[in-house]
């Protein structure tokens, strides 16, 4: 509890993470209760199509006549799902690379990077694609390709922090009583390795909303379920004539990635322990 | 003979060596690191020995090897008789019980993340020696044996001092009641003032338990005060073992006369510098030589006040010359000069 209470103040002080934790919490909120007021079926063809926003339709209709608020509202749901759960399975699985390379060294951690330089080295979006492409493009799919691509970074992190911490003395003291590797790793070691790769995985969740927009703007989402880079995808063809259908769903992404960046830079002034008065 | 422990070692070293390969510069394949060479030594039931040498000695690398954090190169551990490379393979857990060891920085030894009391609790729980229920009474009797109170249970390394920090890691060593605390310069992180205390702790723990302490130090003159026996190591090697009393009274081998030459002695006036002292040997002058190309002959020989020929070409053997034994080919002359 105290731990928490001092972790608030100093987050607190980066006031642009403060304004983008209010933001954050805006989408958030809107994903979470916005289909509820704004009860309209995305894909549903309601009014006439290319309409400027109105008192009907708040932010205009696509090419297809469908209302570009709900598709917003939802979009955002699928969005922040893929985003986040991307992101909590690439570090669930970076974390378990990073800890077992990093802990053990030798023949194992060089097996191990060789793995993680190799999808290092593919650029990440075509990965991704190529995945989504192999398998049918589905919400999981999706999800799962952005985790594949995004894993390396926190492995590579996460290695680091051990090499730094095994051989402490509050490690070596552990084994000197017997300790199981497992427990060192786990219950020794992790908690202390954990503040860096908490602000990565953060800002990881910006960069697969990205990299989902982008997938779904290239048709390579889930044909089933709206996402704000599907949105941008519809309006591309009428960007002339109607910059808004494309330029909406494009803000709303920017906003809500440079919410969460704002959000990591603040965890990280509170969780790094350089800035940390003793 | 009263160098070699007369009763029998809980903790005995036969000829250990470690020996580190050097990953390579250019042409530099293949090299490796003598960190220890041939040490023979044991501590015995409730004794304290301590192992005195300037740092990059090898002192830290003896202090892994007998608690079985690093594996030796060659040469024996033996624990109560028993061989420690086996049982630590076979049943490390008997192994670990038995052998406990103190870090030198206090800062170091505890996780920042975990309560004192888990901490402490850690080591009962890992050897099955309290019931959940019982533990947190169980540490609070440590802690009170270590002379921290009951409220230190739930702070965090940070919220205590290094003097109470050193407390806690010395409580955690005794959680598992071991027959041999191998202590790596338990005391040298600390204020002065603190030190005593944490002294006078170790021995008050030694009478009143019976453990045996292998106590690490660059400080002779704090050695002198608490150990039975003293072993002063030199490049990997043990250069002159003896009891604190034969020692105290004057030193044999060459190094261990300027290690001791080189202690600051209170009371002596700053106007008459140690190289004039008649009573004492000159200070060393240059730096300890790289443990990768150990020299040839008697390690001491590029640095000895008394080296000759002989010294460069044939390494000398520890040997008994009076009251302890001596790793120097002119030691009878060196004592023949008082």
């Amino acid at each position: 509890m105290m731990g928490l209470l001092v972790f608030w103040r100093r987050f607190r002080r980066n006031r642009a993470a403060v304004a983008g934790l209010a933001v954050l919490l805006l989408v958030v909120a809107a994903a979470i209760i916005g289909p509820v007021l704004h009860p309209i079926d995305p894909f549903d063809m309601i009014g006439r199509p290319t309409q400027l926003p109105s008192a009907r339709f708040l932010l205009g209709t696509d090419v297809s006549g469908r209302d570009i608020l709900a598709g917003l509202l939802h979009g955002a749901r699928v969005s922040l799902v893929v985003g986040i759960v991307a992101s909590l399975v690439a570090t669930a699985f970076g974390l378990l690379v990073g800890a077992v390379a990093g802990y053990y060294g030798g023949a194992v951690d060089n097996v191990l990077m060789r793995c993680t330089d190799f999808f290092l080295t593919i650029p990440s979006f075509v990965l991704a694609i190529v995945i989504v492409a192999i398998f049918q493009p589905s919400i999981v799919t999706v999800t799962s390709a952005i985790a594949a691509v995004s894993w390396p970074s926190v492995a590579r992190l996460v290695r680091g922090e051990f090499i730094a911490q095994r051989d402490r003395d509050y490690v070596r003291a552990c084994r000197a009583l017997g300790m199981k590797d497992r427990e060192i790793i786990l219950r020794q070691i992790l908690p202390n390795a954990l503040p860096p790769v908490i602000v990565v995985s953060s800002l990881m969740v910006a960069t697969a909303i990205l990299t989902e927009s982008g997938l779904s703007f290239l048709g390579l989402s889930d044909p089933d379920v709206i996402s704000w880079g599907y949105q941008i995808g519809v309006g591309r063809t009428v960007l002339r004539v109607a910059w808004w259908m494309s330029a909406i769903p494009g803000i709303t992404i920017l906003v809500t990635v440079l919410a969460i960046n704002l959000v990591g830079e603040g965890l990280n002034d509170a969780l790094n322990p350089r800035l940390q008065q003793r | 003979m009263t160098a070699p422990a007369a009763a029998t070692p809980v903790l005995e070293a036969q000829d250990l060596a470690k020996r580190f390969p050097v990953a390579g510069g250019i042409g530099g394949r293949g090299r490796v690191v003598h960190a220890l060479n041939g040490v023979s030594l044991s501590v015995a039931a409730g004794e304290t020995l301590a192992v005195v040498g300037e740092s990059g000695c090898g002192k830290s690398t003896l202090a892994n090897c007998l608690t079985g954090l690093m594996a030796p190169s060659a040469g024996s551990l033996l624990l109560q008789g028993e061989d420690a490379a086996l049982m630590l393979r076979r049943e490390p857990m008997r192994f670990r019980r038995r052998v406990q060891i103190v870090f030198q920085d206090p800062y170091a030894s505890l996780n920042p993340r975990r309560t004192i009391g888990d901490t402490v609790g850690d080591a009962l729980r890992i050897h099955g020696l309290a019931a959940r229920r019982e533990r947190r009474g169980r540490v609070g009797q440590l802690l009170a044996e270590v002379g921290l109170a009951e409220e230190h249970l739930d702070r965090y390394p940070h919220e205590l001092s290094g003097g109470q920090r050193q407390r806690v890691a010395i409580a955690r060593a005794l959680a598992v009641e071991p027959v041999v605390v191998v202590c790596d310069e338990p005391v040298s992180a600390l204020d002065v003032s603190i030190q005593a205390q944490v002294i006078n702790l170790l021995r008050d723990i030694q009478r009143r338990r019976g453990v045996a302490y292998l106590f690490i130090s660059h400080n002779l003159a704090l050695v002198r005060h608490i150990a039975r026996r003293i072993a002063v190591m030199y490049l990997g090697e043990v250069v002159e073992i003896g009891t604190a009393e034969a020692l105290g009274r004057r030193m044999l081998h060459p190094y261990s006369r300027a290690l001791f030459a080189a202690a600051p002695a209170i009371g002596r006036p700053s106007h008459d510098p140690p190289h004039l002292d008649p009573g004492r040997p000159p200070p060393l002058s240059g730096d300890v030589p790289s443990p990768i190309d150990p020299p040839p002959g008697c390690r001491f020989h590029t640095r000895c006040p008394h080296a000759r020929p002989r010294c460069s070409a044939e390494a000398p053997a520890l040997r008994l010359v009076d009251d302890r034994l001596v790793r120097c080919h002119f030691a009878e002359e060196i004592a023949g000069h008082g």
